[in-house]
């Protein structure tokens, strides 16, 4: 017993030093803030890439918003945005802007007798029942989607996300492509001002008052439906055809994009052309400064995003995120190296 | 201060030599107490110039049109503070309502009814009460109240009042579970403890002898309280109760998930709203845009004026209390 007590002291201190050591290396970190969205394919991703390299990645999932202000107070190495920055607007505040992940959005919906996937919707009407211009779910615009199926003469209770998100950006988006009702009446932001039905916090909030309220409808992320297992809905897409909601139908989204036709890779993937791409698919993307105050950093950084997109796909399927396809990946890096710089030489050299 | 500086100056000169050393260091002291309480007014001051500084971009944009109007559109940036004023108001009203009478009857029943064994348990479980984290009774509020309300209580009062002219309107709608009533009735619950406590702590200051006086006199426990009790308390109790409403204004996260969180304003109690809190602790993170930003701190800044009136008010009140039991 009393030769146990000096041992455990030493080891205890052993373990202080070490761990305070420890935090002196932590210095060299990368630090990011923004989307919630995507926060955990960056943690697992950080993880992952912590055990390989020793660097490790704090990622602060504060909200797109908070993530902007945050990379032009040049606070952080990097922002993340759910919603892309406008080309203007990444010119004036010297930031460039890339995608990084993939997700999708898909309705869900609390119908008594019909099972996930059963029911098909479209564009338009999907805009008219938030809207609050289609009501019952027996509607003959839902009917004739649908004429196999019995539908209920119940109300429709509307049910949309009260804190500002990505998630809702990509839906409003949409909706306003499919619907000039919509686009003329509400638009597209991260909160919109709806017409209709009751706000609930983050995905969970929506998906359970979808799940307690008869003939409610909502839109979640893809990844929080699969993992709960809610009705989700089937929808037309541009090109006609009903599709599922999974992660072959958002690649497809993905690749059919214009994304070296457009400055700051500002592409919104919501109804996609393609015949098996889903309508409510988008990326999220990641902010950094051209001109970095830490060199050091950002270039840390880089090599995350470049390990990230060489081997993270199967982490990202894991967690029912879509990885960057190939193609796209390499035309980030090509904007790397021509953009990101420290006194006048690229930060990444592509190989 | 001129006087309290003179007192010490006073009691310096009456001390005797060896005593004087000490003199400057209760100099020091005096400094260091002065400068803590400096240091809160300087604190409260920032923030108010923090918040007219951050708020100022939708004053000027919106003007007095900001405090009257309903819109609240991101897309358009056109905002305007009346819904979130209304709900924030509207919730702490139905909350007082319920609240005041449920906790002077417990307090009433702790001091002059309730057997000596069982008040300790009563009164531990009350201050229990006050120690729930908020996010608590929003996360039992979405998945265990709100669903009860939906199936059990909404339904009923729809149908009840169906044909009562004024109630019909106000109890109207789809049941949805959560809305302006189900927060107002989870603020009741999170106010009862704050005003429980106020208001039990002043019953006991009421002299033994008054109320003896009046049992001699053959009156009831109920005559006691309602002639003798409250009217000696009243000040207190009004203090407790503006305790009670400066918590329910300002709560934020249990309402934020049991509201319905729609920027909208309805005749229905049942319906779906916003408070104030509530509105900035959802879009705050996403907000993107000067004026945007700037009308989530202006709603901050009218929160704060109105949760400082109502202290302002409870300071009041028990000063009065505390100058008349001197």
């Amino acid at each position: 017993m009393f030769h146990l007590k000096p041992v455990m002291l030493k080891a205890a201190v052993v373990a202080l030093v070490a761990s305070v050591s420890l935090g002196g290396a932590r210095a060299a970190d990368i630090s990011g803030a923004g989307a919630s969205f995507p926060y955990p394919i960056y943690t697992k991703w950080a993880a992952a890439y912590k055990k390989e390299t020793g660097i490790g990645l704090n990622y602060q999932s504060i909200g797109s918003g908070g993530g902007i202000k945050q990379i032009k107070a040049k606070t952080v190495t990097f922002g993340a945005s759910d919603m892309p920055l406008k080309a203007k607007d990444l010119e004036d505040s010297g930031l460039v802007q890339f995608p990084m992940i993939i997700g999708g959005v898909v309705p869900v919906a609390n119908i008594k007798g019909i099972k996930p996937g059963e029911l098909v919707i479209d564009g338009p009407t999907l805009a008219n029942i938030f809207l609050g211009k289609v009501k019952r779910w027996n509607d003959e615009a839902i009917k004739k989607l649908n004429p196999d199926i019995d539908l209920p003469k119940s109300a429709i209770a509307v049910v949309h996300r009260s804190d500002g998100s990505g998630t809702t950006f990509l839906f409003t988006d949409y909706l306003s492509k499919a619907s000039a009702a919509w686009k003329s009446e509400v638009g597209a932001a991260t909160a919109v001002q709806w017409p209709t039905g009751i706000g609930a916090k983050g995905n969970e909030g929506v998906a359970n008052m979808t799940g307690q309220t008869d003939g409610a409808i909502g839109y979640v992320e893809y990844a929080y439906a699969k993992q709960n297992k809610l009705t989700h809905l089937r929808m037309i897409n541009k090109a006609g055809k009903a599709v599922q909601p999974d992660s072959a139908s958002f690649k497809t989204a993905a690749a059919n994009a214009d994304w070296a036709g457009t400055p700051g890779f500002e592409v919104i993937l919501t109804d996609a052309a393609g015949d098996n791409s889903w309508p409510i698919t988008g990326a999220s993307f990641i902010l950094m400064h051209k001109n970095p105050q830490d060199a050091a950093s950002a270039a840390e950084a880089l090599k995350f995003f470049d390990w990230a997109f060489k081997s993270g796909e199967a982490m990202a399927d894991e967690l029912d995120y879509v990885a960057m396809p190939q193609n796209v990946a390499d035309l980030v890096r090509k904007a790397w190296s021509s953009q990101i710089q420290s006194g006048g030489k690229p930060l990444f050299a592509a190989q | 201060m001129t006087d309290c500086a003179m007192n010490t100056s006073a009691a310096n000169t009456r001390r005797t030599g060896a005593s004087r050393w000490f003199a400057p260091s209760d100099k020091l002291f005096h400094g260091l107490t002065l400068s803590a309480a400096v240091f809160v007014l300087l604190l409260l001051g920032g923030v108010i110039v923090a918040l007219l500084e951050g708020a100022w971009p939708a004053f000027a944009k919106f003007g007095f049109g900001f405090l009257v109007s309903q819109s609240w559109n991101p897309v358009t940036e056109q905002f305007g503070a009346l819904a979130p004023i209304s709900g924030t108001l509207i919730t702490s009203f139905i909350a007082m309502l319920l609240g005041i009478p449920i906790s002077i009857g417990i307090a009433i029943f702790l001091t002059e009814i309730c057997p000596m064994w069982l008040r300790r348990p009563i009164g531990i479980c009350i201050e229990l009460l006050a120690g729930i984290p908020s996010i608590i009774f929003g996360i039992w509020g979405l998945f265990v109240f709100a669903p009860f309300m939906q199936r059990n209580v909404q339904p009923f009062l729809i149908d009840t009042f169906e044909d009562v002219p004024i109630l019909s309107n106000l109890f109207a709608g789809p049941p949805y579970g959560i809305g302006i009533l189900t927060a107002s009735l989870i603020l009741t619950i999170m106010v009862l403890p704050f005003i429980t406590a106020v208001t039990r702590d002043v019953f006991e200051t009421v002299p033994p002898v008054l109320k003896e006086a009046a049992y001699g006199l053959g009156s009831t426990t109920w005559e006691v309280t309602r002639y003798v009790v409250l009217p000696y308390t009243r000040v207190g109790v009004v203090g407790g109760i503006m305790l009670g409403l400066g918590r329910a204004l300002g709560e934020t996260m249990a309402v934020t998930f049991v509201i319905g969180n729609a920027h909208r304003i309805h005749a229905s109690i049942i319906g779906p709203g916003t408070t104030i809190s509530a509105t900035i602790a959802n879009e705050f993170t996403e907000a993107v845009g000067d004026i945007y930003t700037a009308s989530l701190v202006a709603l901050g800044l009218i929160l704060f004026l109105i949760t400082f009136t109502v202290l302002a008010i409870a300071r009041y009140m028990l000063m009065r209390l505390n100058k008349r039991a001197a």
